[in-house]
């Protein structure tokens, strides 16, 4: 830079009296921009719209199609166990259910007491590093578990079932003998369990934290040990953040294909015997499992399958969004 | 120079809502112009309608026309992104852009008009605008640290190069102090004193003691009860205004017995 | 303190006189509370420490059982001339160069199509149209997106492919545009919270200077946000990178290296995995040579989920790091 001089320079002004009509440049730029951007958010209507109707026009002959073909397929998909679609999908749907919720139930506390520790109990600078640990856990490609239920918790885990159904078989979901190699539905919900706890873990912690001072504080003043303010204050506060973060989770939970898919034995029945092999099986593994080797029609079908899983997933992320909203209206 | 600004008959809604009531005013050129008045009166609003930044707003529209040394800002060939290079702005809070250094906020409304600048005179500008904003003295050695990293006062005055920098005609400042210590305050007003020279100023101000130290006229706005539209009580030389006004209402405001 | 114990000859008559001993917790009560108090700490801990078990377990065996084989000849190979559990002629046993290939190609398609629609689509949110019917409805079918199961997408870029480019069609790009179909919500959401936090202070500082309204959004709303939406959109990468069901039918398998992304099937990383995982074994016939190994295909499918891992925290790490060192200080 050149010294400074002691008078500072005139910019020469081209118009002093500027008009307002002379046409402004970057006009035509401001237009296309705009214009892109609609282009952009129509889009998303549009993406939706063509996975909707992509997917009916490929799943038709399961509708409009030949009745007869489209139950022969099927019950050559079962070996004759299931003669047409909703018989087909039924126990599939029953799977999908059962190993979903078998994983919420197993996540949900443990996944709440780590919010809870994170949030109110952990010092500082380790819950910082514990929010990136959990986030971590989301990271991991469900392959990665799929590949780690396989071969490394299917056999740790069956004395642990093998005792369960030893000491509660008297109770039908424990129902024994536990299998072994343990590939049963009690197993996948643990992976399963693990995958979602990311989700509601992250979630529920957010909301604990945003817990209003105040009302922490008002209940201590009281003279209410942690617990109890934790179940005075945080808790109430974060009711409506934790069932939606658990129906995300489960949402999630529902379309997860590959780790049940490597860990589950499969079975075709409204089964819930958890400890024993080959009694149920989920959507998004069926579809995985049997698309290889299915012919046009077959694939059909498995995209019926497919339409089934996406209203339930839709069903339930649309629940955990109505219950977000409810509560951030109060 | 400045420009003047003569404002006739406007009505300000916000959807359906009448916000401001039909204000006629005349805004010399090269003078200061202070609004003042309770909140809520529809002063801030009136100041962002000279240089279309209301419409920034959705559903905020006008009736009436403000007229820039005759011409129309409201007429239909009017491009409001036009107006603005014409009627600069600055606001309560000091908002320098973060990822800019100093020297490129001042240089922000020129770079980002999209022209071609030389490097040595991209130096000049900045160099003229920092010191018409009284700035250059305090910053000169350390213009390519961020704007962000100054005190409010400077970055207030640093938006006041920035807004100069563009060459408008007219000045519009909105509370430009209200965030400021009484040091950074006093600074802001002696740049505005010196500015007056070359830009017609319009200053909106909470603070009576303010507009009485550097307004040349006053205009006081009011409005009849909440929810109804502000409208312009009385417009006065500033020396009228405080000393000897000839309407109530301004009377009982500026002598502090208001509401 | 005792204070319980009023002077009842003082008390007016109207007001009733209270023990407060009454109200007093008992000693058992207490201690009750107090046992019940360090009995959910104790269970809070151990939900933490149970969550840690499987977290560690699956790097620790990742690490462990991947390194055996992870070295650069398999980098460098793909599974061509790989024959049972036979060493090849580079004595190596085959490779993941073809996954490697297939995996950032096939990402690189699906940020090529989701980062610019799902930014351009949060401008449009945040800046064209923050409210009315339009947005209401982008903003529920955006929710109803990024719920969409990922097997899901695949059948739709699948059914897609049929229909449009013939049946049986399989490549790398439809694997991508099944990815962008998952890609798309996060980025969209991630951008749009970027969006909203630059302060409205900035956008009107640039109108009022007369910068038109693009100009503004590209070189002040988007480049204040930027560090945001690069981390954001880092994040989103490594959460599809590790899909594995989409592309099994839409990408396909091979066991050669594919380059072009638009013909041909490809090889991902995670469907590699899960294709040496499926076979379980290889064959070692009678007379095979003493370095042929049955174990063979679960060991590969380690070294390629560490490969994962690896990439996985890498782009994770790298998001964060952005995010936290250029990070722009509004205030």
């Amino acid at each position: 830079m050149s010294a400074p001089t002691t008078v500072a320079p005139q910019p020469s002004t081209t118009d002093a009296s500027t008009s307002l009509t002379k046409p402004v440049n970057g006009k035509r730029a401001d237009k296309v921009f705009k214009g892109i951007a609609t282009v952009c958010g129509v889009l998303i209507l549009v993406v939706l719209a063509a996975v909707a109707i992509f997917l009916l026009v490929r799943a038709w002959p399961l509708i409009g199609g030949n009745r007869k073909e489209v139950d022969a397929t099927i019950s050559s998909f079962t070996g004759g166990a299931a003669t047409n679609f909703w018989a087909y999908v039924g126990p599939l749907v029953f799977g999908t259910v059962l190993v979903s919720a078998l994983a919420l139930i197993i996540a949900f506390f443990i996944a709440i007491g780590i919010a809870l520790f994170i949030s109110h109990y952990a010092p500082k600078r380790l819950a910082a590093v514990l929010s990136y640990v959990v986030d971590l856990l989301a990271a991991i490609p469900s392959v990665i578990y799929g590949l780690w239920g396989g071969i490394v918790l299917v056999p740790a885990i069956y004395p642990f079932w093998n005792w369960i159904a030893e000491h509660l078989g008297f109770i039908p979901l424990f129902a024994g003998p536990a299998a072994n190699p343990p590939r049963t539905v009690a197993t996948v919900a643990v992976v399963l369990a693990i995958m979602i706890l990311p989700i509601i873990t992250s979630i529920s912690r957010d909301i604990f934290l945003q817990t209003p001072k105040l009302l922490q504080e008002a209940a201590l003043g009281l003279g209410a040990t942690k617990w109890e303010m934790i179940k005075l204050a945080v808790l109430p506060f974060g009711k409506s953040g934790i069932v939606s973060a658990s129906m995300l989770g489960l949402g999630r939970a529902l379309g997860e294909t590959m780790a049940v898919l490597m860990i589950l034995s499969p079975g075709m029945s409204y089964s819930f015997k958890l400890l024993q092999a080959s009694q149920n099986q989920t959507i998004a593994a069926n579809i995985a499992a049997q698309y290889p080797e299915a012919n046009s029609l077959g694939v059909s079908v498995l995209i019926g399958t497919g339409l089934v899983l996406f209203v339930i997933t839709f069903l339930v992320n649309f629940a955990a969004r109505k219950i977000t909203q409810k509560a951030s209206v109060k | 120079m400045g420009q003047r600004i003569d404002v006739n008959h406007l009505n300000i809604y916000y959807g359906s809502f009448l916000a401001v009531e039909d204000v006629n005013l005349n805004i010399q050129a090269n003078k200061v112009t202070a609004f003042i008045g309770p909140s809520g009166c529809g002063k801030s609003t009136v100041l962002r309608t000279l240089d279309r930044m209301h419409e920034i707003t959705p559903g905020a529209r006008v009736e009436g026309e403000v007229l820039l040394e005759g011409q129309n800002l409201y007429a239909s060939d009017v491009d409001p992104v036009a107006v603005r290079r014409d009627v600069g702005m600055v606001f309560q809070r000091p908002n320098p852009f973060p990822t800019m250094s100093i020297r490129e906020n001042v240089l922000a409304g020129a770079r980002l008009n999209n022209r071609k600048i030389s490097k040595s005179d991209a130096d000049d500008l900045v160099e003229w605008a920092l010191r018409g904003a009284n700035l250059w003295n305090e910053v000169k050695d350390r213009l390519d640290n961020p704007g962000i990293g100054l005190s409010g006062g400077q970055q207030q005055r640093l938006c006041i190069a920035r807004a100069v920098a563009v060459h408008p005609q007219v000045l519009l400042m909105d509370e430009p102090c209200s965030a400021l210590d009484p040091i950074s305050t006093l600074a802001v007003e002696d740049l505005i004193n010196e500015l007056k020279n070359d830009y017609t100023i319009v200053i909106v101000t909470h603070n009576m003691q303010q507009a009485a130290r550097i307004a040349d006229y006053t205009a006081f706005f009011n409005l009849k009860a909440v929810g109804q539209p502000g409208h312009l009580e009385y417009f006065a030389d500033t020396t009228t205004m405080f000393n000897n006004p000839q309407n109530e209402e301004a009377e009982r405001y500026v002598s502090g017995r208001f509401g | 303190m005792s204070d319980s114990r009023n002077d009842n000859s003082q008390q007016s008559s109207a007001t009733p006189v209270i023990d407060f001993d009454k109200f007093k917790p008992t000693r058992s009560y207490t201690a009750a509370r107090k046992r019940k108090d360090i009995a959910m700490h104790v269970l809070i801990v151990m939900a933490f420490v149970i969550a840690c078990i499987p977290l560690i377990s699956v790097l620790w065996t990742t690490l462990v059982n991947g390194i055996h084989r992870f070295n650069w000849d398999f980098l460098s190979h793909n599974m061509t001339n790989v024959i049972g559990g036979e060493a090849t002629a580079t004595n190596g046993y085959g490779g993941i160069l073809h996954a490697i290939v297939g995996t950032l190609e096939i990402t690189a398609g699906a940020m090529v199509i989701s980062i610019p629609v799902g930014i351009m689509c949060s401008v449009f949110l945040t800046e064209y149209r923050q409210t009315g019917r339009l947005s209401r409805m982008i903003h529920l079918l955006v929710d109803v997106m990024s719920g969409i199961p990922s097997i899901v997408a695949g059948l739709f870029a699948f059914s897609m492919f049929a229909i449009l480019a013939g049946p049986g069609t399989l490549n790398g790009f439809e694997g991508s545009v099944a990815l962008s179909l998952l890609m798309i919500p996060t980025v969209v959401k991630t951008t749009e919270e970027m969006l909203m936090i630059v302060p409205n202070d900035l956008r009107e500082a640039s109108l009022a200077l007369g910068v038109t309204k693009q100009r503004t959004i590209t070189k002040v709303v988007l480049r204040t946000a930027l560090p945001g939406i690069v981390s954001g959109s880092i994040l989103a990468i490594a959460r599809v990178i590790g899909e594995t069901a989409p592309l099994l039918m839409t990408a396909g398998y091979i066991v050669s290296t594919n380059a072009n992304l638009f013909s041909g099937q490809m090889t991902t990383l995670p469907v590699f995995v899960y294709q040496e995982y499926s076979k379980l074994r290889a064959n070692c016939p009678v007379g095979s040579s003493a370095s042929c190994v049955t174990t063979i295909p679960m060991e590969r499918a380690w070294a390629a989920a560490l490969m994962l891992i690896l990439i996985v925290l890498v782009l994770n790490l790298i998001g964060r790091i952005i995010a936290r060192v250029f990070a722009v200080k509004t205030k």
